[in-house]
């Protein structure tokens, strides 16, 4: 490993970043992979739109439209959304609380490529015979009685790409809890750190659950296993539960981060401190907490009983509190600022008002005797839609814009960025907003079609125009990043000016090595502190030293590729038994060789000591902070 | 900071002007949608309750916009950078205790007004007794209706008059009705919108609730409303609609006499065609799946039960017959020929010419157009 950069083949870039242990290149790769499952979600998501256009349309067939659906929310949730957000926990987390590395480099690696594998193993199904068709929450009735491979793609791609964000979230526990500098003290860290340390826990506790229901869904497709046949004594409501326990704490995973992208841009760009910083961590922590507590809100109309019901109801109600906390927290925050609208601010400013009215519907959906009326109606798709673009994809957009210095040391064009910025904006209430009504006035969610003179036509056909809008901020992004890679005009350690917290003392992108000297922070928003008196950078904590890097590793790719590979033979050794051993002989012996590749590379990991290796003091004197990744 | 913030709490105050405009909403919203459809224009008192539980959330909710709106506009206004300068330094404050007890207050007594009636209206839709209650001879009072949902088509039975029928729902105004369901394949959620909020039909257990259906406002839906499923079943999902026709008590008794008469009835021909189509109907094995009795294979049948077929307004639950012969007849041909096409994935064999004849079609179209139990 070279300190020096130099121009290198495409072969060496490559195999740089598939054997990678730097969280920064992580980042990257989590940056790249999630767009990429981005753009196919969003695919899917224009061809529902384009099907649901006008009344009786047969754009799409029955058996298409069911897989469209299943993968967008499949897709948008697991392979998109989540990647995204890690990609900025990697890049960005690290940094804030002055740590040179997340606590397990290797590990991070792992996490990283099992979600990759078992994101393209789930999409490979759209070319192996059929997409799964029963919804992204894939209810046990259906998804049992759902022909083909489709179901079982679902069942093994999740299961391993959600092994990867397992891993994910216990590196960023162990990271926080123990990588922070001199002085960052936890009420010190600034409130990504803080909501990612809050979504960590979440996933430790709310994949398991996930995990559990995958296992019972793999064991009764493979083995027929009968966990979810009711004629053979199995229940199909435990699957809603295994399934919403994991699910809504989920949707806390996804929105806490992006919540705390949003606490630091706004901090930034208004100038200010956080109002209010105690009550907002306690708020984070709180929603979490709140967020195991209501998963029985999906299924009011399950037929648990009125007392689950209203006990669900209330829990669920509770959780407006702490979120509207954070609100008044927001709008004070910017109150008294000095508000600067760059691309990202005016992300953020968006947000407010999208996310209250996504917060708000939450409430009324709590309600359960009126959800009787909303469940799984199109009402039900807007509320989501309104939290999860609303909150989520905003805050990713936010974020690419805001981190995108200090990921790639270039600037993201600021009017190319308004332009996305107002398209998607327009698009997104345009296609969201008049859904509500939609549901209200009748129309059931998950339709590939409806039929003429239900009243349902011209509200739909402004919800796909609004769709269009979308896809064109999209492209119009990507044309910025294309744009801005090759104009590579370099910028400095804070290319915003106002940056207040730790990633912006150090070089875009930093070193390999992050901090030459571990910083000594003195307070929340410690660059500010500095700045206010009159430094433009951090003072050290300690003296120059050798620093301790751990070693490049191609195994992480290996050991996922080994599962890629095994859960072929898992899946087809159904069709050879099927066949009485005619047809597939090959996938047992598939299975076990990915078994072996899988557990060989573990033993190699084990066996093999790998201490890693200094950078010496005088490598450290001689690199004045050049950055650059190689 | 504190002062621009209380004008701004004493605009949201002054908001409460506004109510009237949430009671206009609520009006404005009641227009969306057609009444056969629409949650916002209930029509029993099911909805009517739902209706205004949601009326009050909005009303909550409209608030809450309202004051953060405000705070909002004020503050990206005020506070402009292109407005301060580029030198001003903010204070840094920290917070304020007396604000976050605030807000943290307020919404909680907000969320309790909203807290109460949900709980008490999910015990009040969930209270089951009036299915129970008996007369003096030990007869339910109430009307209970069996639903169960198949791969895209619904089967109603009526267990105390011993009487089934599908696709339409045929109920009695003014009343509760009590609804026992379940699925016999995969989950799917029954749901009449305009009636009331829906439940699942799961396989594990039979769930129940009721509902009620007002009289005039059934009227203004023509005594016809439009049912759903509600959860994902497969691919016709969307298409797996049923129809609920509405009537007086008097009329659905005479409904239900009229049905458990035809039960007993020996099977008569209008016309020799008619009497040909039934032979195809044997001879096909139509009748395997399709019963045209309706006091038989209650709970069992594979397919819809065919008794009042000649009377439904929709043929399979989408084919609308607008009340004309030629139509019902056009649609009957096309579903018998196109099913696969017309609701993917559905469980009727396909007939094409070589399995049918067009003119054994025709004498079987003619013989499904006589099924009717009112044909006074």
């Amino acid at each position: 490993m070279s300190t020096v950069a130099e121009k290198r083949g495409f072969l060496a870039v490559l195999w740089d970043y598939l054997t990678t242990v730097d969280h920064k290149k992580i980042a990257i790769l989590y940056l790249v992979s999630g767009g990429f499952f981005f753009l196919v979600g969003g695919i899917e998501a224009m061809l529902i739109r384009i099907q649901l256009a006008v009344p009786d349309n047969d754009f799409v067939s029955a058996g298409l439209y069911n897989e469209l659906l299943t993968m967008h929310g499949t897709t948008m949730i697991f392979l998109a959304a989540m990647p995204l957000l890690f990609a900025f926990m990697n890049a960005v987390v690290p940094l804030q609380i002055g740590a040179r590395d997340v606590a397990f480099p290797f590990l991070n690696s792992l996490g990283f490529w099992l979600f990759f594998f078992g994101g393209i193993f789930l999409n490979l199904s759209w070319f192996l015979g059929g997409a799964p068709d029963a919804g992204w929450t894939s209810y046990a009735s259906l998804s049992i009685a759902s022909d083909g491979h489709g179901i079982d793609f679902y069942v093994l791609g999740l299961q391993i790409s959600g092994a990867g964000t397992l891993i994910a979230g216990i590196n960023f526990l162990v990271t926080i809890i123990n990588m922070r500098a001199p002085g960052m003290t936890y009420m010190r860290m600034p409130l990504f750190t803080w909501s990612t340390f809050v979504a960590s826990a979440l996933i430790l506790f709310a994949f398991p659950p996930l995990t559990v229901g995958l296992f019972l869904m793999l064991f009764e497709r493979m083995f027929g296993a009968n966990f979810f046949n009711v004629a053979m004594g199995g229940n199909t409501i435990i699957w809603e539960h295994l399934f919403w326990i994991f699910g809504h704490p989920e949707v806390y995973i996804l929105i806490l981060p992006a919540f705390g992208i949003f606490s630091d841009i706004i901090s930034t760009f208004s100038k200010k401190r956080l109002f209010g910083y105690a009550a907002m961590v306690f708020a984070t922590v709180l929603i979490g907490f709140l967020g195991f507590m209501v998963w029985a809100h999906h299924m009011f109309t399950t037929g648990l009983g009125p007392t689950a019901n209203a006990i669900f109801a209330v829990a669920t109600m509770a959780i407006a509190v702490p979120t509207g906390v954070k609100i008044f927290n927001w709008l004070l925050t910017m109150w008294g600022g000095s508000i600067r609208f760059t691309t990202p601010m005016l992300y953020a400013v968006a947000f407010i008002p999208s996310f209250v009215a996504g917060g708000v519907t939450g409430v009324m959906l709590a309600s359960a005797p009126a959800d009787y009326q909303y469940h799984d109606s199109y009402f039900v798709v807007a509320h989501f839609h309104y939290v999860i673009i609303g909150g989520v994809v905003l805050g990713l957009l936010a974020g690419t814009h805001f981190y995108w210095p200090k990921m790639f040391g270039t600037m993201l064009n600021e009017t190319l960025g308004k332009i996305t910025f107002w398209l998607f904006l327009i698009g997104f209430h345009g296609t969201f907003f008049i859904q509500h009504f939609l549901g209200l006035m009748g129309m059931p969610r998950r339709i590939w079609k409806y039929l003429p003179n239900q009243g349902l036509d011209l509200f739909n056909m402004i919800s796909t125009i609004g769709a269009f809008f979308m896809a064109v901020a999209v492209i119009v992004l990507i044309a910025n990043v294309i744009i801005t890679q090759v104009k590579n005009v370099r910028v400095g350690n804070d290319p915003w000016g106002d940056g207040r917290t730790l990633e912006w003392a150090i070089s875009s992108p930093p070193p390999y090595y992050n901090f030459k000297q571990l910083p000594l922070v003195r307070g929340l928003d410690p660059l500010w502190i500095e700045k206010m008196e009159g430094r433009t950078e951090m003072t050290p904590a300690e003296p120059l030293g050798d620093i301790h890097m751990p070693n490049n590793s191609f195994i992480p790719f290996v050991m996922s590729l080994g599962l890629f590979i095994a859960a072929f033979g898992a899946m087809y050794q159904v069709d050879w038994r099927a066949s009485d051993g005619a047809e597939y002989v090959w996938s047992i012996p598939v299975l076990i060789i990915g078994m072996l590749i899988t557990i060989g590379s573990m033993a190699v990991r084990s066996m093999k000591d790998d201490h890693g290796y200094h950078i010496h003091k005088e490598d450290l004197m001689d690199d004045h902070d050049k950055g650059g990744r190689e | 900071m504190k002062e621009g913030f209380n004008e701004a709490m004493k605009n949201g105050l002054k908001k409460w002007r506004f109510l009237p405009l949430v009671a206009a909403m609520a009006f404005i919203l009641s227009g969306c949608g057609e009444p056969f459809l629409s949650t916002l224009q209930p029509a029993g008192e099911v909805a009517q309750k739902q209706f205004n539980l949601m009326m009050l959330s909005v009303a909550i909710m409209v608030l809450v916009i309202i004051v953060v709106s405000i705070v909002y506009v004020i503050a990206i206004t005020k506070f402009r950078r292109s407005k301060l300068g580029e030198d001003f330094i903010p204070k840094q404050v920290e917070g304020s205790h007396r604000l976050e007890v605030i807000w943290t207050v307020i919404p909680i007594i907000l969320l309790l007004i909203l807290a109460v009636p949900t709980v008490a209206l999910t015990f009040e839709l969930g209270d089951q007794s009036g299915a129970e209650a008996e007369d003096e001879e030990g007869n339910r009072e109430a009307l209970v209706v069996d639903v169960r949902a198949n791969l895209y088509w619904w089967e109603f039975s009526y267990p105390d008059q011993g009487i089934v029928t599908a696709q339409e729902l045929v109920v009695p105004t003014d009343q509760n009705v009590y609804f026992n369901v379940i699925a016999s394949d995969v989950k799917h959620s029954f749901w009449i919108p305009a009636v009331g909020g829906k439940i699942d039909t799961n396989v594990d257990n039979m769930n129940k609730f009721y509902l009620s259906f007002d009289s005039e406002r059934a009227e203004e839906a023509n005594n016809l409303f439009y049912g759903k499923c509600a959860e994902l079943c497969g691919p016709s999902h969307a298409l797996m609609d049923f129809k609920v026709k509405t009537m007086g008590e008097e009329d659905f008794n005479q409904w239900v006499t009229a049905m458990q008469e035809a039960g007993e009835a020996e099977q008569q021909f209008e016309s020799d065609t008619v009497a040909d189509g039934y032979a195809v109907f044997e001879d096909q094995g139509c009748i395997g799946c399709h019963a045209i009795n309706p006091t038989q294979q209650i709970g069992t049948s594979t397919g819809p039960n065919l008794t009042t077929f000649g009377e439904r307004e929709h043929v399979a639950g989408i084919l609308d017959n607008k009340d004309s012969e030629e139509v019902q007849a056009e649609n009957i041909k096309n579903w018998i020929r196109n099913s696969p096409d017309l609701k993917p994935g559905n469980k009727m064999p396909v007939y094409n010419q070589d399995d049918l004849s067009d003119e054994d079609l025709d004498a079987l179209t003619e013989f499904l157009m006589s099924l009717k139990v009112n044909n006074e």
